[in-house]
């Protein structure tokens, strides 16, 4: 165990000298692809939030029912099948009764696998309809399958993704984060973000933009809805068809208005909505047009000439910055659904700051302890262990350089902790060399049995500590994680250290004194 | 204490063992099983003080740079606000707050600015919020679920581990130590309120392996002796395997804990709490491994035989 060959001394000063320039790298500017590498500083330890969000995807469903209810309205209507009692269910069930002639060729049409079924569409990777049907004594129930959902919830986590990045791009801030989690969920790291409000507000929002006119009837219909009109302080009747959506936006932006003073946003609509605009307002002077952001009316000015420019501006009580945000808003788009902000962590760059500090602090205090106490108990070797452990050091950071991982604040703990675990594997080892050189006069065939005889409990003692971070790994979140990452590098850099650098250097000494009398 | 002799008259070697840890070994072994009943007792009928990582809710660091704010001008203002039940208590430094409550409405993304403009209307702008943390009770108890699975497979793992570098009766002493080692941890935390969070899993489970790691050199130890010596009890032989590598144990722990004190001195309040059940792992996993780990061979009575039979097999 105590023979190194000239090619592994290089090839062990060769690595470390590597992961020592990486490690410096951290402190000082190099320009080189490998050496332009650094540590990433966690959310807690530079600052920043931890957002994440959850769909609400059940808005989604009841529209995409609606939407089928109306399609197979229109199907029934053209193929002059005779419907009865088609309505939605329990917000997630479409139901129907057919006469007896139609229904069984309708049901083999629900059934069909082709490609040009367009009423319930065939997956042909899942092998599953979009709809469950249930069809019993001329009555049909539709459900969404279990991979229909899957393809909505997909869809829609695309989209709002889509969104979420674009809002966030809008507000400008540094080197967001934008993960999908789970079918249903999206997290979003900002680091260095001090005040997260505005951007929880925007992305709270759903941003769904309608302008309709302000129905003549004093009570809700049909084909009407009450709403409530922040502008008037006061609750509309609504019409709820549909003059113009945000989709008919192209741009929008934040304007001081000059004849009255106020702040408004204009917007410019692309050619449909111009052409659609044009058209209510030329047949609608006179009424109101309420527009309308995520059931709520935001003004609902009177029609007084037509306009056909294809572009306007919506009036409001807006301040220049609740201005900004609703263009912001409404150029970057709607949202599918609804999101929640369920998870939020948020870290001032102050405690930031204070928690790099705290921790490089506990690192140094931990490290000079460890080496005083080594080199007391082992004065020579204790020398040893120290060089090894010094390296050690370097490598774990090298390594964490090298893979630009992320350090976190029990990112920081875990590499103090190694520290203090790391002299264990070098303590086993000289304390079986103590033992072995009460037996064996010969010291090189005392310290080699020393070292052999010692290496099943390194190993067994080591992989306990891997089995616990990789299970931390997988199974932590956040900093947890980053804690996690230097406990495990921690792991493979201290049996680098111990078998290649301590080793050498126990190697060197011992040929040198190998007559010495207790040596350790 | 007194030198213990083992007689050894059929080897030429002298082994002396220092110490007899094993004196003691009834009475140890007592004192861990009340321990561990009263630990669970505890969990059963206190409970654990969980944080807003597993049980929901609103988390405020707040640091007040207006001296003149006071520990009941803040909760006063907070009481104010209809939160519900409101926890307010220092932290660390004299003007650093930490403000905790279940929210009571969800999904209101301006809840914090509502708050930071309440609180400005009644103290002042002299304060900042340093940490916000918001979790939504589906984070959270999903976070506590895959903690208790962190922690149970990473004992099955251990189970295993050690099942197959040694025999069935190390696993089971291995395992029982471990178990031992992470209710008194729990039943301290339990018994003191201190709070569980995301950080004390991650400690509970480095605990998990530290303690694994103390077990496993004994056990190297004890193997390796039960091939060299078949006419010394397995009694006697755990406690020169104790005695052996009794050094290591020692100066391994020394040179841990002085790491984590570190941490739990300089590291900040956001570690204290990780490094404070640390520190309480270290101690109980040392003892673990000399007390009871040893004691369930004792009990197993393992022979030379129990591991000559395995390695025939191979």
């Amino acid at each position: 165990m105590l023979y190194f060959s000239r090619t592994k001394i290089i090839t062990v000063i060769f690595f470390t000298s590597i992961f020592i320039c990486l490690t410096l790298t951290n402190f000082i500017k190099i320009d080189d692809n490998l050496f332009k590498k650094k540590i990433n500083l966690g959310l807690d330890l530079q600052g920043g939030s931890y957002l994440l969000l959850e769909i609400d995807n059940q808005p989604v469903i009841t529209q995409k029912l609606q939407n089928k209810l109306t399609s197979l309205r229109k199907y029934f209507k053209e193929n002059n099948i005779t419907y009865k009692n088609l309505k939605i269910v329990a917000t997630n069930l479409i139901s129907f009764e057919l006469k007896d002639d139609q229904a069984e060729s309708f049901y083999s049409l629900l059934e069909s696998k082709d490609n040009d079924n367009l009423i319930n569409p065939y997956y042909q990777r899942f092998k599953s309809h979009e709809y469950d049907v249930n069809f019993s004594e001329n009555i049909f129930n539709l459900k969404f399958s279990k991979y229909g959902l899957v393809e909505l919830k997909k869809s829609s986590l695309n989209q709002a993704l889509e969104i979420v990045r674009r809002r966030i791009d809008e507000v400008g801030t540094n080197e967001p984060n934008i993960l999908r989690r789970g079918s249903d969920r999206i997290l979003v790291e900002l680091p260095g973000l001090d005040d997260p409000e505005r951007i929880k507000s925007l992305l709270g929002k759903t941003a769904n933009l309608t302008f309709r006119f302000v129905s003549q009837e004093n009570e809700s219909s049909f084909g009407s809805e009450k709403l409530f009109s922040v502008d008037d302080d006061e609750e509309l009747i609504v019409s709820k068809r549909i003059i113009l959506s945000g989709e008919n936006l192209v741009d929008a932006q934040p304007r001081m208005d000059n004849q009255s003073n106020e702040t408004v946003v204009s917007f410019t609509l692309d050619r449909v909505g111009a052409k659609r605009f044009g058209k209510a307002t030329t047949s609608g002077i006179g009424k109101r047009l309420a527009i309308v952001l995520d059931g709520e009316i935001i003004s609902a000015p009177v029609v007084r000439d037509a306009i056909v420019s294809g572009s306007g501006q919506i009036s409001g009580d807006f301040t220049f910055q609740s201005a900004t945000d609703l263009s912001l808003l409404l150029r970057s788009g709607a949202l599918p659904a609804p999101m929640n902000i369920i998870e939020e962590r948020t870290v001032g760059p102050g405690l930031g700051k204070d928690s790099i500090n705290a921790g490089i602090l506990a690192l140094i205090i931990g490290f000079s302890l460890v080496i005083i106490f080594m080199f007391y108990k082992y004065r020579f070797f204790g020398l040893i262990a120290n060089i090894a452990l010094i390296i050690n050091l370097f490598l774990l950071i090298g390594v964490l350089t090298l893979f630009e991982a992320t350090l976190t604040l029990p990112g920081i703990a875990g590499i103090i902790l190694t520290v203090g675990m790391a002299v264990d594997a070098n303590v086993l080892i000289f304390e079986r060399i103590k033992e072995e050189t009460k037996i064996e006069k010969n010291n090189i065939i005392a310290f080699d049995s020393g070292y052999t005889r010692s290496r099943t409990a390194v190993i067994d003692a080591n992989i306990t500590t891997l089995i616990s971070a990789v299970i931390l790994f997988f199974l932590g979140s956040g900093p947890v994680k980053g804690f996690s990452v230097t406990l495990g590098v921690g792991i493979f850099t201290t049996m680098f250290s111990v078998y290649y650098i301590a080793r050498l250097l126990t190697s060197f000494y011992v040929n040198k004194n190998k007559n010495k009398e207790s040596l350790i | 204490m007194d030198d213990y002799k083992i007689n050894l008259k059929n080897y030429n070697l002298e082994k002396k063992s220092k110490y007899n840890f094993n004196k003691y070994l009834k009475f140890f072994n007592l004192i861990s099983i009340a321990l561990v009943i009263i630990s669970i007792i505890l969990l059963f009928f206190k409970g654990l003080n969980f944080g807003v990582d597993f049980k929901g809710g609103t988390l405020i660091e707040l640091r007040a740079t207006d001296k003149q704010i006071t520990i009941s001008q803040l909760r006063q203002s907070f009481l104010n606000m209809n939160l519900g039940d409101v926890n307010i208590k220092e932290f660390g430094k004299n003007d650093d707050y930490l403000i905790k409550f279940e929210k009571k409405e969800d999904n209101n993304p301006n809840l914090i600015n509502e708050i930071k403009k309440d609180l400005t209307k009644s103290v002042g702008e002299g304060f900042n919020f340093r940490r916000v943390e918001n979790v939504g009770p589906k984070v959270s108890s999903e976070l506590l679920k895959s903690g208790i699975i962190a922690i149970a497979l990473s004992l099955t793992a251990m189970l295993i581990y050690i099942w197959i570098r040694f025999e069935w009766q190390f696993s089971i002493g291995a395992i029982l130590a471990l178990f031992h080692d992470v209710f008194l941890t729990l039943g301290i935390f339990s018994l003191f309120n201190l709070e569980i969070n995301l950080s004390i899993v991650a400690a509970i489970l480095t605990i998990v392996g530290y303690s694994m790691n103390d077990t496993v050199v004994i056990y190297d130890r004890v193997r390796e002796n039960l091939r060299k010596f078949s006419d010394i009890k397995i009694f006697d032989l755990t406690n020169l395997s104790i005695n052996e590598t009794l050094s290591r144990t020692i100066i391994t722990s020394v040179t841990t804990l002085l790491a984590l004190v570190s941490i739990y001195i300089f590291g900040g309040e956001i570690l204290r709490g990780f490094s404070l059940a640390m520190i309480l792992g270290v101690i109980f996993g040392t003892y673990s491994s000399m007390y009871i780990a040893n004691s369930v061979l004792i009990k197993l009575k393992v022979s030379q035989k129990t591991i000559l039979k395995e390695e025939d097999k191979n």
